[in-house]
C-alpha cells in the first residue's frame, strides 16, 4: 500500500506547488496590474484626505479640496461640494470605496497623477512644491442646470431627467436627474463610517438617487419619437410638410392603436399632412409613416441621430462617453408592420435616454448636423494654463439642412395654437418642440417627456425632459420645464 | 503489492524521540507568535501591546502543556506535528488579534474572541484521544457507524429550526448565539469510516475488474457494475451538498478526500478516472441547472467585470482579497499595517490573503512551506504506520490537510471557484480548530504506535513465518 501512499504525498505537494506558484504569480508579477484595475477601490480611500483640483461650473467651484487639519499638523482634505443635489449626477462624489462621474472619469486629472500633466509635476518636484491636481472646468449653464432642478423638485415626488445642449457646439448645458443626492452626505473622511452608511442607504433607496437618468436610463419616448419618424418620411420618403397619410380614428396594429389627440381624431379620419400630425401629435398617420417608410429606413435615420439598432451593434460600435458613459439608445430593425408602426410613435422597442432625444432635438436644431456632446470644457494645471480643452466635434448629420429647416418649422407648430405643447411657449421667442407621452404597460402611469428647441431661428439651447411615471400629459408635466430651461438660456 | 499483515516499518526505525527538537521547534512557533502580536501592535499604536504578554504567554502555556504532555503520552511520535500546527494555530491567533485591534480601535481592549479557548480545547482533545485511543484499529469496529455519523453530521444544517443559513450556505447549526459547523467533524468521522470500509473490501475493488484495450494497450480497466455502489453513494452525497446544502467547498473535499483513499487502497488509478469523470459531469449538469453553482462559476471567470463585482453575492470579497494581497507585493505591509481588516471575512474565510498582504509572499510562502511539510510528516506517519487501515487512516487525514488548503488559497487565487472553506488552524472558529486538533491526534497516536520499539520478546522463538515482499 505505499506505493500508492507516496505518490499521493506526491501529489498533494503538487498541489501546495500550484499554490505557491500561483501565490507568487499575483504577489510577484500580476501586483501591479490588480492594483491598477478599475475595481480596486483602495486607490480612492488610500487617497480620500490628498487634495484634488477643483470642479468648476461657471468659474464657480462645485467641487473643491479643503484642508481640515489643524495648524500644524500635516494637512488632510475633505472634499467639498456645493449645489445639494444639483450637479451631483455629473460630478459625481469621491468616497471611500469609489467614485463616480467627474471625479471617477478625469481622476488622474484632478489628482495630478495624469501623464498630461507631467511636465508641470516634474518642474514641481524642482522647484519643491507639493503638485497639485488640475482644475476641470465644465460646461454646465448654472441657470439652465437650476431651472430644470427646481422644476422637478416642484412637481413633488416624481422622478425624471433632463438634458440641455448647445446644437452648435454640442456642449451639455444641463443635465439633471432627479432624485438626486448630497454627495457631502458621502464623502466624510472624519465619519467614513456614516458615509459608508449613507451610501448603502442611498444604494437601496427605491427612487434609485445614485442613478443618472440623463444618461443612463432609457425609457421609450413616446410621441417625442415622432420627430425621427418624420425625419425618415421626408428623407427616404421624399415627403414634405404637406404630404398626406392615412389618419383613421383608430388603426388595427394587432391590438387597437387609438389617436390620442383632444377630440380623438386628427383630421376627421381624412388623411392628415405631416406638418398637422406633427402639431397635434396624430398617432395613427404616423405609424402609417413609419410602416410606409419600413424598418430598415426607421432603424437608420435613428441611427443617424444616435440611436443603435442593438445590445449587439451598440457594443461593436464606437462608445459614447461626455466623458461618462452614457448608455445606449435602441431602435431596432422591425419587419413586423404591427410592431414597426408603434416603433413610429416611440413606443413598443424603441428605448432612450434622455441624452439621446436631446441630439434628436438638438440635431433639427442645428440644420441637421448633430454635435458630439461633451461636459467638460477645458482643464487647467494649477498655474491655470491650459491642458485639454474640447473642440466641438461633429457627431453625424442626421437630416439634410432642408429636412431640418421644414422639421422646425412643424415643431413651431407644437407651441403655438393649436399645437400639443403650448405650455413650452415662451412669449417673444419662437420655439421648436414635440411632446411625448409613452405608454408603460398595462395599469402604469406615463411617462411623459418634451423635446425642443429656441430660438427657432437661431437656436441656443435643445432639451430633452422626461418625467417618469407623470401620469399626466408630456404639455402638462414635462413642457414647464423644458420651457424654465429654454427662458434661462435665451432670455 | 497488497502486504496486508506484515509490519513493515517499525522495526526498521530506530527508537528516536527527538522530544528536544519538538521542543526547540515549539519555543520558536511561540517566538514568532508573540513578536506577531508584538509587531501588529507598534504598526496600529506605535508601541508594544499587553496582548503580547498575555495572549502570547497563555499561548506559551498550552504550547508548553501540550509538550510536555507529549513526552509521557507518546514520546515516541512525529516530533515536527506538534510544531508546524501550533506555528499555524499561533499566526492564525496572531491574526485574529491584530484584526480585532483595528475593529475595537483599542489596542488594550483587543482580544483573540474564543480562539484560544478553541486551541485549549482542541489540544484537550487532540491528548485524550492520544490517551485512550491506544489502537486507532478498534475504530474499525464502528465502520458503519462512522459512516452513518458522517451522514448525520452532513445533514444536520439542512434540518430546519437547527440549521442556520449564513452567507449563503447552510452550513451551520445552533441554538440561540451558539453555533457549530458540523461539516467539519463530519470530516473526520468520514475518514475513519473511508478506513474502514475500504481496508475490508479493497481487495474486492482492486482485483476484479474488466480491462478496456485499444490493441496491446490498456486504457482503462473497468470495475464490476456492483462495486461501483460505494463510489456511486459518495457521488451522490457530493452532489447533494453542493446542490441542497449549497456548499461546493464541502462537496469538493469530501469526494477529493474519498478518490484520494480509494485510490490509496486499491491502486488503481480507473477508480480515480470514473470518480473524476462522474463529479465533473455531476458538476457540470449543476452548473446547466442551479442558477447559485454558476453564480460561483462566473465569479470565478469574470471576477473583475463589473457587474459580476457589484452583483448581490458578487465577486467583491474574492476582488478584495486579490488587491490586497496585490499590495502586499514580495515582502508584505508589516502585520497591523494592511488593510485587508476592512473586508468581510478577513479572519476566517480570508486569512490567508489577510496574511499575504501583511506578511508578502514570503510570508505566505513560509506558511505553505509549513503546512507542506506537516502533510508530508503525516505521509511519513502512512507509511510507517502498523496495518491497512492506519496507514489509510493517516494517509486520509494527510491529504484531507493539503486538499483544504487547496481548496481555500486556490480560491483566493482563482485557480478554482471561491467556496468558504476554513483554512487548517488558522481560520477564526472553533469547530474547524477543534476538528483538526482531533485530527491531529489520531497522527500523533498512529505514529506514536509505528515508531515504539517493539516490546522485547520474553523468549525468543524465532520468526514463526517470513513473507517476502
Amino acid at each position: 500500500m505505499n506505493t500508492p501512499i507516496r505518490r499521493l504525498s506526491i501529489f498533494s505537494l503538487f498541489l501546495l506547488l500550484v499554490l505557491m506558484l500561483n501565490v507568487t504569480w499575483i504577489q510577484g508579477f500580476q501586483a501591479e496590474a490588480i492594483r491598477d484595475d478599475p475595481l480596486n477601490t483602495r486607490k480612492f480611500s488610500e487617497r480620500l484626505s490628498e487634495q484634488r483640483g477643483p470642479i468648476q461650473v461657471a468659474d464657480e467651484n462645485v467641487a473643491f479640496s479643503d484642508n481640515i487639519a489643524e495648524e500644524g499638523k500635516p494637512p488632510r482634505f475633505q472634499r467639498e461640494y456645493t449645489g445639494g443635489g444639483l450637479y451631483t449626477p455629473i460630478v459625481g462624489s469621491f468616497r471611500t470605496y469609489g467614485a463616480s462621474g467627474i471625479e471617477y472619469t478625469e481622476n488622474s486629472l484632478l489628482d495630478g497623477s495624469d501623464d498630461r500633466l507631467a511636465v508641470r509635476n516634474f518642474r514641481d518636484i524642482i522647484t519643491g512644491r507639493e503638485p497639485e491636481g488640475a482644475q476641470v472646468q465644465l460646461t454646465l449653464d448654472p441657470a439652465v442646470q437650476k431651472a430644470a432642478y427646481e422644476g422637478f423638485k416642484n412637481l413633488g415626488g416624481k422622478n425624471g431627467a433632463a438634458v440641455a445642449l448647445d446644437p452648435q457646439t454640442g456642449a451639455i448645458l444641463g443635465a439633471v436627474s432627479y432624485p438626486s443626492y448630497d454627495a457631502n452626505d458621502v464623502t466624510s473622511i472624519t465619519d467614513t463610517e456614516q458615509a459608508v452608511a449613507n451610501y448603502t442607504e442611498l444604494e437601496n433607496d427605491p427612487r434609485k438617487p445614485l442613478l443618472n437618468r440623463a444618461l443612463n436610463e432609457r425609457y421609450p419616448p413616446g410621441s417625442t419619437f415622432k420627430v425621427v419618424t418624420a425625419s425618415a418620411a421626408m428623407e427616404y420618403l421624399d415627403a414634405g410638410p404637406d404630404s398626406t397619410m392615412d389618419a383613421p380614428d383608430s388603426l388595427d396594429l394587432g391590438r387597437e392603436l387609438p389617436n390620442a389627440t383632444p377630440g380623438g381624431t386628427c383630421n376627421g379620419g381624412q388623411p392628415d399632412t405631416l406638418a398637422h400630425s406633427i402639431q397635434i401629435s396624430c398617432n395613427t398617420s404616423m405609424a402609417n409613416w413609419a410602416i410606409e417608410a419600413g424598418g430598415q429606413n426607421m432603424s437608420d435615420q435613428a441611427a443617424a441621430y444616435g440611436f443603435h439598432p442593438s445590445a449587439e451593434a451598440a457594443e461593436s460600435a464606437e462608445e459614447l462617453t461626455v466623458p461618462l458613459e452614457v448608455t445606449p439608445s435602441y431602435v431596432p430593425v422591425e419587419t413586423d408592420p404591427n410592431i414597426l408602426g408603434r416603433a413610429g410613435i416611440g413606443q413598443s422597442n424603441v428605448e432612450a435616454t434622455p441624452l439621446q432625444m436631446a441630439m434628436v432635438a438638438s440635431g433639427v436644431a442645428n440644420s441637421g448636423e448633430v454635435m458630439r456632446p461633451y461636459v467638460v470644457d477645458t482643464v487647467r494645471d494649477s498655474d491655470l494654463s491650459v491642458v485639454t480643452q474640447t473642440t466641438p466635434e461633429s457627431y453625424s448629420q442626421a437630416v439634410s439642412a432642408s429636412t431640418a429647416e421644414d422639421l422646425t418649422e412643424m415643431m413651431v407648430g407644437v407651441t403655438q395654437q393649436g399645437g400639443s405643447g403650448t405650455n413650452a411657449a415662451i412669449s417673444g421667442v419662437e420655439v421648436a418642440g414635440k411632446t411625448g407621452t409613452a405608454e408603460t404597460g398595462e395599469g402604469n402611469d406615463t411617462h411623459n417627456w418634451f423635446i425642443g428647441f429656441a430660438p427657432a431661428d437661431d437656436p441656443q439651447i435643445a432639451v430633452a425632459v422626461v418625467v417618469e411615471f407623470g401620469g399626466g400629459s408630456g404639455n402638462e408635466l414635462a413642457a414647464p420645464i423644458a420651457r424654465q430651461m429654454m427662458e434661462a438660456a435665451v432670455l | 503489492m497488497s502486504n496486508t499483515s506484515a509490519p513493515e516499518a517499525p522495526t526498521a526505525l530506530p527508537p528516536v524521540k527527538r522530544r528536544n527538537a519538538e521542543l526547540t521547534l515549539i519555543v520558536l512557533a511561540i517566538g514568532i507568535t508573540m513578536a506577531g502580536i508584538a509587531i501588529a501592535g507598534i504598526n496600529i499604536s506605535g508601541g508594544v501591546p499587553a496582548a503580547m504578554w498575555t495572549v502570547g504567554l497563555t499561548f506559551a502555556a498550552l504550547s508548553a502543556a501540550a509538550h510536555v504532555a507529549m513526552r509521557f503520552v507518546a514520546p515516541y511520535a512525529d516530533p515536527l506535528i506538534l510544531p508546524c500546527t501550533l506555528f499555524l494555530n499561533g499566526i492564525g491567533v496572531a491574526m485574529i488579534w491584530r484584526i480585532n485591534a483595528v475593529e475595537v480601535e483599542d489596542v488594550e481592549r483587543a482580544g483573540v474572541g474564543m480562539q484560544l479557548v478553541w486551541t485549549a480545547v482542541g489540544l484537550a482533545f487532540c491528548f485524550l484521544i492520544i490517551i485512550f485511543l491506544k489502537d486507532p484499529r478498534v475504530l474499525q469496529r464502528y465502520t458503519y457507524v462512522s459512516g452513518l455519523v458522517a451522514i448525520i453530521l452532513l445533514a444536520l444544517p439542512a434540518v430546519p429550526g437547527l440549521g442556520q443559513e449564513h452567507y449563503g450556505a447552510r452550513l451551520w447549526i445552533g441554538v440561540g448565539s451558539a453555533t457549530m459547523q458540523p461539516s467539519e467533524f463530519a470530516k473526520i468521522a468520514l475518514v475513519i469510516f473511508l478506513a474502514s470500509y475500504l481496508m475490508n473490501k479493497r481487495q474486492v475493488l482492486q482485483i476484479v475488474g474488466k480491462p478496456i484495450r485499444i490493441g496491446r494497450f490498456t486504457l482503462i480497466e473497468l470495475p464490476r457494475a456492483r462495486d461501483l455502489a460505494p463510489i456511486l453513494v459518495g457521488w451522490v452525497l457530493a452532489i447533494g451538498m453542493l446542490v441542497l446544502l449549497r456548499d461546493l467547498g464541502t462537496s469538493l473535499l469530501l469526494f477529493g478526500t474519498f478518490l484520494a483513499m480509494l485510490y490509496v487502497a486499491t491502486q488503481r488509478s480507473s477508480w480515480v478516472t470514473i470518480g473524476l469523470a462522474m463529479f465533473a459531469a455531476g458538476a457540470f449538469t449543476a452548473y446547466l441547472l442551479f442558477w447559485h453553482v454558476q453564480a460561483r462559476v462566473n465569479i470565478w471567470f469574470h471576477a473583475f467585470e463589473e457587474d459580476v463585482y457589484y452583483a448581490v453575492g458578487g465577486s467583491q470579497q474574492l476582488v478584495q482579497g486579490l488587491v490586497g494581497m496585490a499590495y502586499g507585493g514580495l515582502f508584505g505591509t508589516g502585520l497591523g499595517a494592511g488593510e485587508m481588516y476592512e473586508v468581510f471575512a478577513a479572519d476566517s474565510d480570508l486569512i490567508l490573503a489577510t496574511l499575504g498582504e501583511e506578511l508578502g509572499v514570503t510570508g505566505l510562502l513560509a506558511i505553505l512551506l509549513a503546512l507542506g511539510l506537516l502533510v508530508e510528516r503525516g505521509m511519513r506517519i502512512a507509511l510507517a504506520a502498523t496495518g491497512a487501515f492506519n496507514k489509510l487512516l493517516a494517509s486520509g487525514v494527510a491529504f484531507l490537510l493539503a486538499y483544504q488548503v487547496f481548496i481555500v488559497l486556490g480560491g483566493l487565487t482563482r485557480v478554482i471557484p471561491l467556496t468558504g472553506s476554513t483554512t487548517p488552524f488558522m481560520a477564526a472558529g472553533g469547530s474547524a480548530l477543534m476538528a483538526n486538533w482531533i485530527m491531529m491526534g489520531i497522527l500523533l497516536r498512529i505514529s506514536d504506535n509505528a515508531r515504539r520499539p517493539a516490546p522485547q520478546a520474553i523468549q525468543d522463538e524465532g520468526a514463526t513465518q517470513v513473507i517476502q515482499r
